[in-house]
């Protein structure tokens, strides 16, 4: 799967994933908002403002943003100018340019100078539609995404609803009039100072932030932009207190959804970081919590007033820990003013120079990786913190060779190691810490850096005449680089050592994904520590072949695990499957019609309704107490800690609906369809009455299928009697002259969980965070309950009068069923691509994919509905070729596509 | 505006058509073809250039006198039109499904180093002819094996971000908007001449392509009605990079959005230095995939010596690893390539479009 994500690029790509959580617009290429750029471009001297852009860009900002409206200067002829100037750069242009002017004309020459794909800032509906869709039309065609702001003929948004309906408008306008990429739509929903003693500004920043929300939710492609520092103009000229409002502004409006912002993000201080008496009244202020928030921020501003040239008195209090706190402060600080000689100190408290790396610095550095990883911090500053490690290393290095002069192992290098991050990925502090402690160990390292082609990693490796190669990668797309990698190295007849390191690596995907494709030795090292073990034993002539076969012997040992245990029973043919399918007499069955054929939408369904319809049993076994509900509760053995579980539960239960921690919403669909062979083809819904117009007397006859349902047969060896199971034995044949219908739905009750999750890992309350993840899975399940009731009672309404109570729901004593892709009936999660775009499911409810088809939020559920009586559950198993290769030719897939994805069902292993 | 409906509806259904059920096949070279003939300066102007200018021009008498035409392969189409069709059927004799017009440097900004400005809608309408009657002529043997037109626009002799004076990185002898005057003219040539498809290759410098497919995408909305266009970049060294300095994925990107119906590599590289960069679009297209690279790296007279067989060997492994949906050959590419390749590709899967969310009602 191709997943939905902006890309843009310079010389280089840049994917806008998940992964990347915010992406740092670099602002001071910009006349408006740089004194010091403006000056430059006034006064010509280009070179000198080359350089700002390039500063801007080493240290962090992924995109550059470049603005030359000023009355005095001739904008084009400076854009044009500037932007051809930087494209000789490679250090420069290998980023996108966002496009700034209020002027279309300025717009227009700077895209006329980018080879590349940018960003156009912005265009707006302020002249009317038809002015705007002609720029967007333009936009297209010059090939860029746009900043969309918030702003039409009425003038800016400034409340939420504004924003809002004026960003949905113009979203209809560009998806509809242009069929414009929904990726390639950057909202600006106007960043207002906050603050300013004018009582209708206090609700800015909550207007943008849930406008984000709501924004995020509808178009869940697009982004949402904004320029950060306007929200804290009133306070300009306390640098302190405006970077504290920036930093808990984005905290919040990151968490809401914003993705992008043009921003001094190298300055941004952390959200945990602030004081607490700042931070409670800044926030007092961005959240809007109370009248008096300006005033009460406004008393204790000038306590963090910096005058000039005088370091904050707070800022120093960190000098007076102990020095491996001091280390692990400058670290995530960024600060190197004194990494030297809190180096030297530690060094002399060390028994060996290596221990200081090893210990506090490695200790700095993986608080770094979790802040990062959790959204705390920004890419810039781990740029910086990584500066400060290098500067630590530096002043260690010459302390290291000392030691291995005195003892002796200096000189003869261990051997020689390729060390790169992957293509795709930029994260590389975990391969240089794996370096610094590589080379410490008296190995010879040639790092080629990051977003490292694999063609260059193989060539060096064969130039350098190197002993080992070493992969790395921190975001999961790295895996599957990996894993090509490999397989290029196998192609080329490599021979030498493979590692592979990093955060989502891991030993199973290494023994699944990546050592089967190289034939020489293919070894996961799970850190920094455990590199040198590693690398030594693979250099080692003594050691290798050992160690080799234990590494080999492990990873068997997975892959077995992981097979699917077959019962060794052999598979019968597919033709002889396909003779002995589940079948009725069609002629005499009626498939029920739907009372409300086509898609319905459940939005923010009561979640009190959904709690009658838990199944308990499922919670209990995800806290490992075994047993079913409500036995389980007076269990001789767990009877005790499942009570008071369940009694925690329902606490939380009672405050999460009545405070509304989350929200459930769902989307159900039912379609008319057929089966043909193992597909189900379905068909356009019937023209409705209350269209104006008469449905077909025989909707099949000549409509073409909108979707087609691809399924999967057992092929076990049964009694004639007992049918081998496909899906689409449950849907009427085309030939049976049936009008049958086949229904789907999506839902989820965990929208809005992030928040109460981090609050509670804030509290480092691991129980109630869990326990909360575990009840909104509960929920969600609970809502496919209650959703397929109501299905069969209203919507699909062939079992108009069920009374079931929820213990004879819980074991499906009800007619029909609601198997879900990925699960045993039809394994293969692809499919659920097809019901997200049938149901809408994304736009409509806001559950993503995942490129691996997993659904985001994770509290969710998806499946389709069956409503022929006989239709019941039934485990796929396991496929032989035969059918791989049917089922690839019915997707369009390859034969690789298939064995990929259908991997853990295949009775066999691929070529 | 992919809204606009096809020209040619029923041609872009065959070629759809197709490209699922095979690895099409594109021709090879025209410059080797044409070397073979060893034509002088005369066949070259041929009766209406013989004064080294165009007598049919009515401003023939502002010429600055004589020019030497030999070189001028594009001229060909008007002087020598037998021989460039000669060639295109050669092509399909062995096996090609698509083959390119004769129009690579068919633009004014390439044409003015001949002082032939005036010729490239001309150059472009009748390169197309002489392909679609070709085309036509195979067609009407095997029905069941329909033959399209390619009509090519080349790189121009200019680059539009890159600078030819090394004091003044910030100057270009040729700006986005010349850029699209001249490749108007030559599309809309291609177009009346019954190009099938409209390809966009041979690219050192993306933003002289993102120029072209400007001109491209306005000629079609005037029209109301699009052709599909192939787009094909150049990997000049290897470094791995374009001549303005992209790398194979941000050079998608950067023309993804004139929605082609395949983006593929061509020239400067052999084959086998073209492969992860053809690797990285398969793993990253939207869209076909094709790549035309050429017989190997030039030796040092700065011929080809790739032969058919080697060349087809390691194209059969690209097909075979699933990384491709149309072939040919660049320069140094012959009718024995191509026949070469045909038969090494055939009956191998195409690429499969990757998974998107499927439209539906």
């Amino acid at each position: 799967m191709m997943p939905r994500y902006t890309r843009l690029s310079g010389l280089e790509p840049l994917v806008i994933t998940p992964d990347l959580l915010f992406v740092n617009v670099g602002e001071r290429t910009n006349v408006t908002g740089s004194a010091q750029f403006r000056k430059l471009i006034k006064e010509e001297r280009y070179e000198e403002a080359v350089d700002v852009a390039r500063q801007q860009v080493a240290s962090g900002a992924q995109i550059i943003d470049v603005n030359m409206d000023e009355g005095l200067i001739d904008s084009e002829a400076a854009m044009t100018r500037f932007l051809n100037l930087i494209a000789a750069e490679p250090d420069i242009a290998r980023v996108p340019v966002m496009v700034d002017s209020s002027k279309w004309t300025v717009i227009e020459a700077g895209l006329r100078c980018l080879q590349g794909k940018g960003i156009v800032n912005s265009i707006s509906m302020k002249e009317g539609e038809e002015l705007f869709l002609e720029h967007a039309r333009k936009v297209q065609q010059y090939g860029a995404a746009v900043v969309v702001m918030a702003f039409d003929e009425q003038g800016q948004a400034d409340t939420c609803e504004r924003k809002v309906e004026i960003c949905s408008r113009a979203f209809e306008l560009l998806t509809r009039e242009l069929d414009f990429a929904p990726e390639d739509i950057i909202f600006d929903p106007n960043i207002f100072a906050i603050a300013t003693g004018i009582e209708e500004h206090n609700n800015y920043a909550v207007d943008f932030i849930e406008a984000t929300r709501e924004i995020k939710r509808r178009f869940p492609y697009s982004h949402v932009s904004g320029g950060v520092s306007n929200v804290s103009f009133s306070f300009r000229g306390n640098n302190l207190v405006r970077e504290a409002i920036h930093s808990v502004f984005l905290y919040h409006a990151i968490k809401a959804g914003m993705d992008m912002g043009i921003v001094n993000a190298g300055a941004l201080m952390i959200y945990d970081d602030l004081p607490e008496e700042l931070r409670e009244r800044v926030e007092d202020v961005v959240l809007n919590r109370r009248s008096d928030a300006t005033e009460r921020l406004l008393e204790i501003a000038d306590n963090y007033k910096a005058k000039k040239g005088e370091v904050v008195v707070e800022n120093l209090a960190w000098r007076d820990k102990p020095v491996r706190e001091r280390l692990s402060h400058a670290l995530v600080h960024g600060i190197d003013q004194y990494v030297v000689e809190d180096t030297e100190l530690a060094r002399q408290e060390s028994t060996r120079p290596l221990d200081v790396i090893e210990g506090p610095l490695m200790d700095g550095m993986n608080v770094v990786g979790d802040l990062f990883g959790a959204g705390k911090m920004f890419l810039p500053q781990v740029v910086k913190s990584a500066r400060v490690m290098k500067k630590a290393v530096a002043h260690l290095i010459p302390f290291i060779e000392e030691e291995k002069a005195r003892t002796g192992d200096a000189g003869k290098s261990n051997g020689k190691i390729i060390m790169a991050t992957v293509k795709g990925d930029v994260h590389d502090i975990g391969k240089n810490i794996v370096g610094v402690v590589l080379r410490c160990n008296n190995f010879d390292v040639v790092d080629l850096g990051v977003m490292v082609p694999t063609q260059k990693i193989l060539e060096t490796a064969i130039a350098e005449n190197a002993d080992i190669i070493g992969l790395s990668g921190l975001i999961t797309p790295s895996l599957e680089e990996m894993s090509q990698v490999a397989r290029e190295m196998q192609r080329q007849n490599f021979q030498i050592p493979l590692m592979i390191g990093g955060a989502t690596t891991s030993r199973a995907h290494t023994a699944l994904k990546i050592e089967p494709h190289y034939k020489s030795p293919t070894v996961w090292v799970k850190d920094a520590s455990r590199a040198v073990g590693v690398a030594q034993s693979l250099v080692s002539k003594e050691l290798v072949d050992n160690f080799i076969a234990k590494v080999k012997a492990e990873y068997a040992e997975v892959r077995e695990r992981h097979k699917t245990r077959g019962s060794g029973k052999p598979l019968v043919s597919l033709e002889k499957a396909r003779g002995q399918r589940f079948t009725c007499d069609w002629a005499a069955y009626e498939p029920p019609q739907p009372k409300q054929p086509g898609v319905t939408v459940f939005n923010d369904y009561d979640l009190a309704e959904l709690r009658d319809y838990i199944d308990w049993s499922p919670f209990f076994n995800a806290w490992e107490l075994a047993g079913r509900y409500p036995a389980i509760l007076t269990d001789e053995v767990v009877g005790k800690q499942a009570t008071e579980l369940f009694k925690d539960a329902q606490a939380m239960l009672d405050k999460l609906i009545a405070e509304k921690w989350l929200t459930a919403s769902g989307v159900i669909g039912f379609w008319p369809a057929h089966s043909v062979g193992d597909d189900i083809a379905l068909l356009p819904l019937p023209l409705r009455e209350e269209a104006g117009e008469r449905g077909q007397d025989s909707p099949q006859s000549a409509s073409k299928p909108v979707a087609v349902l691809h399924h999967l047969r057992q092929q076990v060896d049964k009694p004639v009697e007992r049918p081998d199971f496909c899906l689409s034995d449950f849907i009427a044949p085309k030939s049976a002259g049936k009008q049958d219908w086949i229904g789907g739905f999506a839902g989820t009750a965990g929208i809005g969980i992030d928040e109460h999750v981090a609050r509670f890992e804030a509290a480092h309350d691991d129980y109630s965070s869990i326990l909360l993840k575990a009840l909104a899975d509960r929920l969600a399940e609970a809502f496919a309950e209650r959703m397929h009731e109501r299905v069969r009672r209203e919507f699909w309404g062939y079992a108009a009068d069920e009374s079931l109570d929820n213990a004879s729901l819980i074991d499906e004593k009800y007619k029909g069923i609601r198997p879900a892709p990925g699960y045993p009936a039809c394994p293969d999660h692809t499919e659920k691509g097809t019901l997200f775009a049938l149901l809408g499911a994304t736009e409509k409810v806001g559950i993503e994919l995942t490129d691996s088809f997993a659904m985001f939020p994770t509290a969710a559920v998806s499946g389709w509905y069956f409503s022929h009586p006989d239709s019941q559950y039934f485990v796929v198993g396991r496929l032989p070729r035969e059918q791989v290769d049917d089922y690839a030719k019915r997707k369009g897939w390859t034969r690789e596509q298939a064995e990929r994805w259908l991997a853990p069902n295949r009775d066999y292993a691929p070529d | 505006m992919s809204a606009l409906p096809w020209l040619h509806p029923d041609r872009v259904a065959l070629l759809e058509k197709g490209l699922r059920e095979r690895i099409l096949i594109i021709d090879g070279g025209m410059g080797t073809m044409l070397q073979g003939h060893q034509l002088d300066e005369t066949a070259f102007r041929g009766e209406r250039f013989v004064d080294g200018h165009d007598s049919a021009h009515a401003h023939a008498h502002d010429h600055p006198g004589s020019c030497d035409l030999k070189g001028n392969n594009d001229l060909l189409t008007l002087t020598t039109p037998d021989i460039i069709r000669g060639v295109h059927e050669a092509y399909l004799e062995a096996g090609a499904d698509l083959v390119e017009t004769n129009t690579f440097n068919s633009t004014r900004i390439s044409q003015a180093d001949y002082h032939l400005e005036h010729l490239a809608y001309e150059l472009n309408l009748e390169g197309a002819r002489l392909a679609r009657a070709a085309c036509d002529k195979y067609e009407a043997k095997t029905p069941d094996k329909p033959r399209f037109v390619i009509g090519v626009l080349g790189p121009t002799s200019r680059t539009a971000s890159l600078s030819p004076d090394v004091n003044d990185p910030g100057f270009r002898n040729v700006t986005f908007e010349e850029l699209v005057t001249n490749y108007t003219e030559s599309t809309a040539g291609l177009v009346d001449g019954g190009a099938d498809i409209i390809m966009v290759e041979t690219i050192f410098d993306t933003l002289n392509a993102k120029a072209a497919l400007f001109a491209v995408s306005e000629m079609f909305r005037e029209r109301g009605a699009r052709l599909p266009v192939m787009i094909s970049g150049t990997i000049t060294d290897r470094s791995g990079r374009t001549l303005s300095g992209q790398t194979a994925e941000a050079f998608y990107y950067s023309v993804q959005h004139a929605r082609p119906i395949s983006v593929g590599l061509n020239c400067a590289l052999g084959a086998a230095d073209l492969r992860p960069h053809v690797q990285v679009l398969a793993n990253t297209a939207t869209c076909f995939v094709s790549t035309h690279p050429n017989a190997g790296l030039p030796n040092a007279f700065g011929e080809y010596d790739e032969t058919p067989e080697q060349m087809a060997a390691v194209i059969g492994g690209f097909a075979r690893d699933g990384l491709l949906n149309m072939v040919g050959g660049c320069c140094g590419t012959t009718p024995a390539h191509i026949k070469a390749i045909a038969e090494a590709v055939r009956g191998v899967t195409p690429r499969a479009l990757p998974v998107e969310a499927q439209e539906a009602a």
